[in-house]
């Protein structure tokens, strides 16, 4: 029998069990001490210091103090072994699939994220794409799979039969879908720039010809060498930076509000709705919850760097020492553990990043937050796909100065009936009258 | 009728409206509060005895004790005097006083033959229930031999409800001896 036939599927299922429980899944549990520890010397204090190695249990003179780093450890055991209430007036079933919910999409969108370039396995010679999927509508299948966690969170609050957590799951719900199409919009400009959906193909791109955000060096050189300039197409690669810079702020934020990150996390704000939608939650089923949150966080974050921050690619110029051959874009057997490294390393500088923000920015009004995401990121990106696509006919042959000057005219005109339509949108409240 | 004055929201600069420049600024004081507190130079560090780290200092390996001021109510414990006498005379107004009903006394006798008849009576029995003791000093303040005080012990524990209840053995051990205050029962007077 031949068993060829299987090695994709081996192949498959070693990368999935590699990237989302070897890499994904302990960047979590420590993405959650992170976020503790960070949290606590941004205001002054100590965090969780304590949790080592208890030896002293095993008959050991001392224990092995790690300066808390078992913390994760002793919450996923704590997690587990909590009893597991179910309060006597939910609806059960939508109680007990939403945290699964959650979680579950989250992961699913692990699979389209190239995590590395192209590793050989020493002797037997085999080249391994690191995508799990390496398929042709990234992006979108990570918009499409990653909307579907807001069932969860919406199940959870009105499953839980208490205002509150109900409170949270339909604030959760009209938020994630506001702030979808500011998402899904904000990224147009780059696949426009790109002219691709396949996520691998732009972060290779963008190993050789600069990272979105940062054009400094493409195939013939970095800034500084004279052949960087003479190149085409390096007038657009600078200015197509005002829309994708647009497009990169946009995205983030949206991002922002669709993990229920801190300046938006309307749904669980414990200082209105106790808990928000996991009010009523105990052990491992929240743990899902946050699970799965951080989860998205983590994909969020690999998302903007795939698509602004050049990937895994190393940057700089630096990727080419890493071909074999560069006619045919070979890598060096060990390129893809540099790449891997050096993507891991920006979704955890991405990860404090958040935390960062979390406690930097206040909390939103709900109607601030949905001003912000049909008001002004909505327009924003739309404005933002017609600049980028003046931007991008400039270098397209075939128009001449009438076109150009045309289209320039229409995107003003488009952007003036924006700005009149936004602000015709009266989102201000009437102040009370007051008498006194 | 109260004067009312209508405060005017301030006008925001286009600067602030696009939050962008405010968000950076205040990412760069978070970040100085984390670098500082890394570094254990958080602003009153030094004053509130921090473990490096922020401003917090370790609890059971550091404590504020040195610190305590010196009103400091912390566990009431009975005291003898420079002659080693029990101060207490068994009067009960403590018991009488104390709100949470905490004091428990049993009145005895001093033997005829004893260096301290004169007194003629001191505890039998003397306990203080420590999960019932709110720390308000009240026995303290009313006992007319001043047997009883606060000290600063704060970290009473124990496993058991037995444990916390503190009997005369304990209390006087809490207390010690206490000198220089009134000498009521001396053989001088």
């Amino acid at each position: 029998m031949d068993l060829s036939c299987l090695y994709p599927v081996i192949e498959s299922l070693a990368k999935v069990l590699f990237f989302t429980f070897g890499v994904v899944l302990p960047l979590v549990a420590y993405s959650t001490y992170a976020e503790r520890r960070l949290s606590a010397i941004i205001q002054d204090r100590v965090g969780p210091n304590r949790v080592g190695i208890p030896l002293t249990l095993l008959g050991f003179k001392k224990d092995l103090p790690l300066s808390g780093l078992i913390q994760p450890i002793a919450d996923g055991i704590k997690g587990l072994l909590k009893e597991d209430f179910t309060p006597s007036y939910v609806r059960t079933f939508f109680y007990w699939i939403a945290p699964i919910l959650t979680a579950v999409p989250a992961f699913l969108t692990l699979a389209v994220i190239p995590f590395g370039s192209q590793f050989t396995i020493p002797f037997i010679d085999h080249t391994v794409d690191l995508t799990i999927a390496d398929i042709n509508v990234g992006p979108l299948f990570v918009f499409a799979v990653a909307s579907l966690s807001v069932y969860g969170i919406t199940f959870a609050g009105w499953a839980s039969n208490n205002k509150y957590s109900f409170f949270g799951g339909v604030r959760s719900c009209a938020q994630m879908i506001s702030y979808e199409i500011a998402l899904g919009l904000s990224l147009i400009p780059v696949l426009m720039f790109y002219g691709e959906l396949n996520l691998g193909n732009i972060v290779t791109e963008q190993a050789f010809n600069g990272w979105t955000l940062l054009p400094l060096w493409n195939e013939k050189g970095f800034i500084f060498t004279g052949a960087y300039l003479s190149h085409g197409g390096v007038f657009m690669q600078w200015a197509m930076l005002i829309p994708l810079f647009i497009a990169f702020i946009v995205f983030t934020v949206s991002i922002f509000a669709e993990t229920n990150r801190m300046p938006f996390d309307l749904p669980e704000c414990e200082t209105e709705l106790v808990g928000g939608y996991h009010t009523e939650y105990s052990s491992m089923k929240f743990a899902l919850f946050f699970i799965g949150e951080y989860t998205a966080m983590i994909v969020g974050s690999a998302v903007i760097i795939t698509l602004f921050l050049g990937g895994w690619s190393l940057g700089f110029g630096l990727d080419k020492l890493l071909l074999w051959d560069c006619e045919l874009c070979d890598w060096k057997w060990y390129a893809g553990l540099i790449h891997m490294g050096c993507f891991l390393t920006k979704i955890v500088a991405f990860v404090l990043f958040f935390i960062l923000i979390r406690w930097t920015v206040p909390r939103f009004r709900y109607d601030q937050l949905m001003r912000l995401g049909w008001v002004i990121f909505f327009e924003l990106a739309l404005i933002n796909i017609l600049i980028a696509a003046v931007i991008l006919m400039w270098n397209t042959p075939g128009f001449d100065t009438t076109a150009k000057a045309l289209a320039i005219v229409a995107v003003g005109i488009f952007t003036f009936l924006m700005i009149l339509l936004a602000k015709s949108i009266n989102t201000k409240r009437e102040t009370p009258h007051r008498t006194s | 009728m109260a004067k009312v004055t209508k405060l005017k929201r301030p006008k925001l600069s286009p600067s602030d409206n696009i939050y962008l420049v405010g968000i950076a600024k205040s990412a760069f004081i978070t970040l100085k509060h984390a670098a500082l507190s890394v570094l254990g130079k958080s602003r009153g560090a030094e004053s509130l005895n921090s473990s490096g780290t922020g401003i917090t200092m370790q609890y059971p390996e550091q404590k504020w004790d040195d610190h305590l001021p010196e009103y400091y109510r912390g566990a009431p414990a009975l005291v003898t005097d420079e002659q080693e006498r029990e101060r207490c005379v068994s009067c009960q107004l403590c018991e009488f006083i104390c709100p949470p009903k905490a004091i428990k006394i049993i009145p005895g006798e001093i033997p005829e033959d004893d260096t301290w008849a004169k007194v003629e009576k001191r505890p039998k029995e003397f306990e203080i229930d420590m999960t019932r003791c709110i720390y308000c000093g009240l026995c303290e303040e009313v006992c007319p031999e001043q047997a009883i005080y606060l000290r600063k012990d704060y970290a009473i524990t124990g496993t058991s409800r037995q444990e916390m209840i503190h009997d005369k053995s304990r209390l006087y051990e809490i207390g010690g001896q206490r000198v220089g205050l009134v000498n009521k029962w001396n053989d001088l007077k």
